[in-house]
């Protein structure tokens, strides 16, 4: 750890790391949860929104004048009205694409809004978007990554002239050097599906405008970061302070996928102005599986430089992501994000990347749980897999043999991540052992005698938590860097506050998505004040007016367990604190004699000199006369809490991406039906080293889903065209979300090696296994056809997929 | 994702919801289970302007045995039929049938009659229907007719119901004792609408000779179909697994299947063959009592 950084001391705990039930419950089964839709205005009206059948034509003209007359409608926006009323939307590239809220001439994807109709009701909006005429004239389009490069490809935005949005080319160590060391170079390609999250709730959006004061009020179920709220504010062509957004008390659902939710607000916010209306949109689930947001899927292309011994001295990768028709904030964070754990879990010091963020006629990406650590993952886990296949190695064993060791932390990786605490070979091996590698091993021999196809694979991974906004400006050079704003940070706000009659109330803002946040925030301040867990009420909701947050708010990138508990301690510790003062005062006590005892503040030694809590408390807001001389009444401590170790970038490209970073092993049997193609999970152990546990029925709640969620990317999930640049899997009935039915039995295990720079240690398990998951899975069923000659390289694996590679590999033999 | 606007009627008896469908011919739609339909309004794939809904007739909700026939009303619940015990000992083919159909709460609404006339191509009450070589009783304004599943079927989610015709019976001839049978289906996942579906049903004779076979594809073109030639191959024989071999390769070729984007039409026809075998080896293995 760089030793100006801040590190903390970790105390034995009464109430953190106990499987607590969620405070949330209770509302949330019972019903009486507020999502978007819960929420009712006065005299609102209801929007629907036209969506471009084509993937790629211009608009020649639209016809709204018999929709308009439709009884019942109160208004309709057009990209006309856009582009009067509005600005694109910034994003960090060099020349970015003019992106509106809504087509303005030219359509760039299926599912991209032409028109927004206000009506009495979204049944009178629906028949009146039928009712509206746009002439189209049809373009070319362009599907494919590595097609979407070629000079000859259409070209969605003539101001950039081809379809890269994006182009870097890094340097960490010396890869010639690796290279002319290296016994043999492993080559590999990969490709990551494009899919995305579909939680429950879709997106939501309630916005009114008030011309005499020029102020938005807006409703919506935004994820955060609130970096957004100024873009917004930006293509509104608003003061900030004239927008305020509301997030109701309950979302359903994030998983990154509700940061996409902002051009929409822009969109709903412009209609409500137009019209003079409160309007309500509400997305239906065929606009979000048709126009949402998906993670970006990636073409990668990888060379290790390795020793025979199994020694992985350097990588050279190129990877291209596809962010679709636009390119829109935080992108191209995908293909940056993981820059400070792009090597891992392994000591690989040598790297040469080449970096491309390209369009397509595809609806456009936002992150996705894991945001592009799945992509990353993928092909680095199935690359030391190939590089064990070609030595003949144990994939086991090469794991081992490159991990970074447990007396090497804090390590600071080739790209600039400061890796806090970890030990890899434990969480590893404990992953082995559960299912019974060497068993396994013995088992797929006589599985392969009998003509079976068994496999074993393994996914040993970094899992970065809480981003630091300053990787997105690695899309630009150091020296267009040194001429702008530079970006770094990660803070969270909390106010804690203890009520006269001695009960406390916490004011967060963590947006939270079902993650028991409150649950959780109670269990930390019991601990910190000495109370119960019952005694803490907690309020959790942004505002943009009413709260105190900062431009990284929200619940993504797991940041929650790291930074928010951080605030949450460290503005209880300052209340403390000041109870302290007083009650020192009070008892004509020295505050280090003092000790906070079931709910008494005694003085050390002797017994009869204590005060409870509740006298301080009421002593500090109702007695000020008798507070020490110059402090303010009451007690309100307010933390913004910002990690330390979240800097900029260095000259040399180098960027602690984000800032704590725990561990996982997944250790996955699969056997493969040879003639039908489908994969059975025989054994899944997933290990986590997520730092201090907080919550462990919590944390177990976030490793099930997320492996879900990799089990979805790894076999089912896909968000498919065809060649003609329509979606094919705008309903759930092709797009295909693994249920209860198809979660295999998962081996769940966890070892705490805590993190020093968090105040309990905690590091992040919010993304988790959807990151480790689909290479692990990748890597058993290549195992497992690997008596075939199959390798596999792409995903999702169904059934019809590995049908056709097994063919694929008879015909050649 | 909402309908368009359509005018809403309850029938109470089948002259009713007949005397209705007369009125309006074509702009009208009956609803039961609405488990197919609404959905397809609510993409406005279908947009019906009148809704007649039969969950009223409380005569079309049976099941019964009537000499050699189970007897099954067309207003039945698909989650009904699966449980029924009647159904599970003389015709237990369509109960593991439709115990493959979504989810449970979907069979607890959507109903037999409902799942027929729908017409699905990747729907497992008609592959099993084949099979079974039941009959459909429809009625309307000028009678009733009683059709061949060859008959009722005319191709993707179209049957040769008039307009003003309902559904109101399906009439299922009892499996004899012994009778082998299985059904079984390729899905992505648990409840899916399938790839293929595969019904075998192996009529035992003395010397556990096979008399008739059955087998019954789904998935593999518009309708179900009948694999006539695989079947022939085992009619009269001990079944082997040799003949079982054949019989599966047969039944691919009279496969008719096109592609999509979970299954290439060469994958159908390579898994009709492989489902096919898994079938009747499953089958011959109960007419073995196993
Ligand atoms: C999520 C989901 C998954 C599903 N999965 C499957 C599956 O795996 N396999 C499968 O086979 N099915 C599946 N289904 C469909 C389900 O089986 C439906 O219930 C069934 O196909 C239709 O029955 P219904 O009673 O709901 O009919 P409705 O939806 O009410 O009607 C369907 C059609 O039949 C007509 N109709 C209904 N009854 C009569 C009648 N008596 N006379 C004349 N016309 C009539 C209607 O006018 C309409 O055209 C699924 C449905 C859902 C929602």
């Amino acid at each position: 750890m760089p030793e100006h950084l801040k590190t903390f001391e970790h105390k034995k705990r009464n109430w953190v790391g106990k499987p607590l039930k969620r405070k949330e419950d209770l509302r949330l089964l019972t019903g009486r949860g507020t999502f978007m839709d819960d929420i009712r205005l006065p005299d609102m009206k209801h929007a629907a929104t036209l969506r471009s059948p084509y993937p790629h034509a211009w608009i020649k003209g639209i016809n709204v004048s018999e929709a308009l007359n439709f009884p019942g409608v109160r208004g309709i926006l057009t990209g006309e009205d856009v582009a009067k009323m509005s600005n694109p939307f910034p994003v960090g590239v060099p020349v970015p694409p003019k992106y509106y809220c809504c087509a303005i001439d030219k359509v760039r994807f299926v599912g991209e809004p032409v028109a927004v109709v206000v009506a009495d009701d979204r049944y009178v909006a629906e028949d009146a978007l039928d009712l509206i005429t746009v002439d189209y004239e049809p373009l070319p389009v362009v599907m494919d990554i590595e097609e979407a490069m070629s000079p000859e490809a259409p070209v969605l935005h003539d101001n950039i002239g081809s379809n890269i949005y994006s182009h870097r080319f890094f340097q960490y160590g010396d890869m010639d050097k690796a290279y002319k060391e290296a016994d043999l170079v492993v080559k590999g390609k990969f490709h990551f599906p494009k899919y995305g999250s579909t939680p429950i709730e879709t997106y939501g959006v309630i916005a009114s405008y008030n011309p005499f004061s020029e102020e938005f009020v807006i409703y919506n179920n935004y994820q955060g970061p609130f970096v957004n709220h100024s873009l917004v504010a930006i293509a509104l062509g608003i003061p900030e302070n004239k927008m305020r957004w509301i997030v109701p008390t309950d979302i359903g659902g994030g998983f990154g996928t509700k940061t996409g939710l902002y051009p929409s607000i822009a969109l709903i916010a412009l209609a409500a102005k137009k019209t003079g209306m409160t309007v309500k949109w509400i997305e239906d689930r065929r606009e979000h599986l048709l126009a949402s947001a998906t993670g970006t899927d990636r073409v990668t292309y990888m060379e290790a430089a390795v020793k025979k011994d199994g020694t992985i001295l350097g990588l050279k990768d190129k990877a291209i992501d596809n962010t679709g028709g636009y390119i829109r904030a935080p992108e191209p964070g995908c293909a940056y994000r993981s820059t400070g754990n792009h090597t891992g879990g392994y000591q690989i010091r040598n790297l040469d990347r080449e970096v491309l963020v390209v369009g397509t006629n595809k609806c456009l990406t936002a992150p996705n749980r894991g945001y592009t650590c799945q992509e990353l993952y993928f092909s680095l886990e199935r690359m030391i897999d190939l590089v064990a296949s070609e030595l003949g190695m144990d994939t086991a064993e090469i794991r081992f043999k490159n991990f970074i060791q447990p007396d090497q932390f804090p390590y600071t990786t080739a790209t600039g991540g400061i890796y806090d605490a970890g030990d890899y070979q434990k969480v590893f091996q404990m992953a082995l052992d559960k299912i019974d590698y060497k068993k396994m091993r013995e088992e797929q021999r006589k599985a392969r005698e009998q003509g079976r196809l068994m496999g074993i694979g393994f996914s040993t991974v970094v899992d970065p938590s809480v981003t630091n906004i300053a990787y997105v400006t690695l899309a630009l050079t150091p020296e267009e860097r040194a001429k702008g704003h530079p970006k770094s940070g990660s803070g969270e706000a909390v106010i804690i506050k203890m009520d006269p009659l001695g009960k406390v109330h916490v004011i967060a803002c963590t947006n939270p998505q079902g993650q028991g946040h409150d649950t959780v925030i109670s269990q930390i301040v019991a601990d910190e004040l000495g109370v119960h867990p019952d005694d803490v009420t907690v309020s959790n909701v942004v505002d943009t007016h009413d709260r105190v947050y900062s431009i990284t708010t929200g619940s993504y990138s797991s940041r929650f367990s790291s930074v928010v508990t951080t605030a949450v301690v460290t503005a209880a510790r300052r209340l403390t604190e000041k109870m302290l003062k007083i009650a020192a005062h009070l008892l004509e006590a020295n505050v280090k004699e003092l000790e906070i005892q079931e709910g008494k503040i005694c003085v050390k030694g002797s017994p009869d000199k204590s005060m409870q809590m509740r006298h301080v408390a009421g002593t500090a807001h109702w007695n000020q006369a008798a507070l020490p001389e110059g402090m303010d009444a009451g007690l309100y401590e307010t933390c913004l809490y910002t990690m330390p170790t979240s800097q900029p970038p260095d000259e040399l490209d180098r960027v602690n991406s984000s800032n704590t970073y725990g561990f996982m092993a997944e250790a996955i049997v699969v056997e493969v039906d040879p003639e039908t193609g489908e994969v059975k999970i025989l054994k899944w152990a997933s290990v986590h080293d997520a730092g201090t546990i907080l919550n462990p029925a919590l944390l177990e709640g976030q490793v099930m889903g997320s492996c879900a969620h990799g089990l979805g990317g790894s076999l089912y999930e896909e968000w498919a065209y065809d060649e003609n640049g329509q979606c094919i899997t705008a309903s759930f009935q092709d797009y295909l979300v693994p249920t209860a039915m198809e979660v295999p039995k998962i081996d769940i295990g966890h070892v705490e090696i805590p993190s020093p720079i968090t105040a309990l240690g905690s590091k992040g398990a919010g993304e988790s296994s959807c990151m480790s998951v689909p290479a692990c899975i990748g890597n058993a069923i290549a195992d497992a056809l690997a008596p075939l000659g199959v390798t596999i390289s792409e995903l999702p694996l169904s059934p019809n997929k590995i049908w056709h590679l097994i063919q694929k590999a008879k015909k050649k033999r | 994702m909402k309908p368009s606007a359509f005018e809403y009627f309850t029938a109470s008896t089948v002259a009713e919801a007949i005397s209705l469908l007369e009125r309006y011919e074509d702009e009208a739609k009956i609803i039961a289970g609405g488990q197919s339909l609404v959905p397809m309004m609510n993409f406005r794939v279908a947009q019906p302007e009148v809704l007649i809904d039969i969950n009223g007739i409380k005569e079309l909700d049976y099941i019964r045995q009537e000499d050699d026939e189970i007897v099954i009303g067309a207003l039945t619940r698909e989650r009904d039929v699966e449980l029924s015990p009647l159904v599970q000992e003389k015709c237990p083919i369509l109960a593991e049938a439709i115990s493959l159909i979504g989810h449970a709460s979907i069979r607890t609404r959507g109903t037999i009659g409902g799942s027929l006339v729908h017409a699905d191509p990747a729907a497992e009450i008609p592959v099993a229907i084949y099979g079974l070589d039941a009959k459909m009783k429809v009625v309307g304004p000028s009678g009733e007719r009683t059709l061949e599943p060859e008959e009722f079927f005319l191709s993707y989610l179209t049957t040769s119901l008039e307009p003003s015709e309902i559904l109101v019976e399906v009439r299922i001839p009892v499996l004899p004792q012994k009778t082998g049978w299985s059904f079984v289906e390729l899905t992505r996942r648990r409840g899916d609408f399938y790839i293929v579906a595969v019904a075998s049903i192996l009529f035992m004779g003395k010397g556990g000779v096979c008399k008739e076979a059955r087998i019954c594809l789904g998935g593999v073109g518009p309708t179900s179909i009948r694999a006539e030639e695989a079947e022939e191959i085992l009619a009269g024989q001990v079944i082997t697994d040799a003949l079982i071999e054949k019989a599966g390769q047969k039944a691919a070729e009279a496969a008719d299947p096109e592609s999509d984007y979970h299954a290439s039409a060469e994958y159908r026809r390579d898994m009709t063959r492989v489902f096919v075998q898994r079938g009747l080896a499953e089958a011959r293995n109960r007419a073995k009592g196993g």
